[in-house]
């Protein structure tokens, strides 16, 4: 009779993994909802500084972005902060073009809706972005954003 | 089946990104014609805050502390009454769903040298930003009972309108070099 008995498992039984694929399909929705890629690869360093008191950007798609930090390759360009528009290097005298091309973009509603994210490395100096906001003001783009991250400065 | 979906699953989860962009927003003031016609304000009606190049802070021609910052823009915003010399101007002010109120007429003149480190600029403009909102939750917690961000949008609206955010950068001088 007790050879019956020995065939027997003891301990607890498996888990089922049969909802298994429902998880990882639902995860993966998740995150193929979530996902944006990213449009431009950066050629600066940008570091952004903390600030308590930020509001959210609203609408994405009426965002255009500058970047202004060190170039990432020290050894070609040197670590004097440079700004970058769209996928290069840009001197200050080219900021009025960029905002004009950006708004062609958009639709003529939303042209005076735009805003303008300033990525600014933290450690840079003042100089070039004071410039940079006078060539907005002449561009008339008068809306614009210090993007920073969320955090308490020590 | 699954060996594809936990493919691409991998896939997208290195190429998310979840940030979400945000920061302090600033309208910029539209550019002058005439650089020489100054628009006359009252000495008392304005709180000159400098920051040089080594990150230094002057309120008012007194050294000042990025800490102290905050109270002292509060307590310069804050509408004084009866009037006080030492602060600004109080004007009487009609604004929909508060009725008269008074109003500041204090303005914030920040100017800052090409040498100054954006970080603290954006310090600056954080304290600053702080010290507004602070005066306008302590107005909306006396007239309505709750904090700015709790009030519909009307209400928002209105206290918006009777506690504006004042701040004037001052145009840049190229005194010397970066």
């Amino acid at each position: 009779m007790s050879k019956f008995k020995s065939s027997k498992t003891k301990g607890t039984p498996a888990i089922s993994t049969s909802s298994l694929p429902d998880i990882i399909f639902m995860l993966l929705f998740f995150f193929m909802v979530t996902t944006q890629m990213r449009e431009t690869s950066l050629r600066v360093k940008v570091k952004l500084p903390l600030a308590t008191e930020i509001q959210k950007l609203e609408k994405k798609s009426l965002v255009s972005y500058i970047y202004i930090g060190p170039p990432t390759n020290v050894a070609i360009y040197g670590t004097e902060s440079r700004i970058q528009l769209n996928d290069q290097y840009a001197r200050v005298a080219d900021v009025p073009e960029f905002v004009a091309s950006e708004r062609e973009a958009r639709n003529e509603a939303d042209r005076n809706l735009l805003t303008t994210s300033l990525k600014v490395h933290k450690d840079t100096k003042m100089g070039i972005v004071t410039d940079v906001k006078q060539e907005l003001r002449k561009a008339g783009a008068f809306k614009i954003n210090y993007s920073t991250l969320k955090g308490v400065n020590k | 089946m699954a060996d594809i979906a936990f493919l691409l699953l991998i896939f997208f989860l290195v190429t998310t990104t979840m940030d979400v962009d945000s920061g302090i927003t600033r309208r910029l003031p539209p550019p002058v014609e005439q650089p020489d016609v100054d628009i006359k304000v009252k000495e008392r009606n304005v709180l000159n805050i400098l920051v040089n190049k080594n990150n230094r802070l002057l309120v008012n021609g007194e050294p000042g502390d990025i800490k102290t910052l905050k109270e002292v823009v509060k307590d310069f915003m804050t509408p004084h009454f009866p009037d006080d010399p030492n602060f600004p101007e109080v004007e009487e002010k009609n604004v929909p769903l508060l009725g008269n109120i008074y109003a500041s007429k204090g303005v914030i003149s920040l100017k800052n040298d090409r040498g100054t480190s954006y970080d603290m600029y954006i310090k600056v403009q954080n304290e600053l930003a702080r010290a507004f909102n602070e005066i306008k939750d302590e107005l909306a917690q006396s007239k309505f009972g709750t904090k700015t961000d709790k009030l519909s949008d009307e209400k928002r609206e209105a206290i918006n309108e009777a506690v504006p955010v004042r701040v004037s950068e001052a145009e840049p001088e190229n005194i010397g070099d970066r």
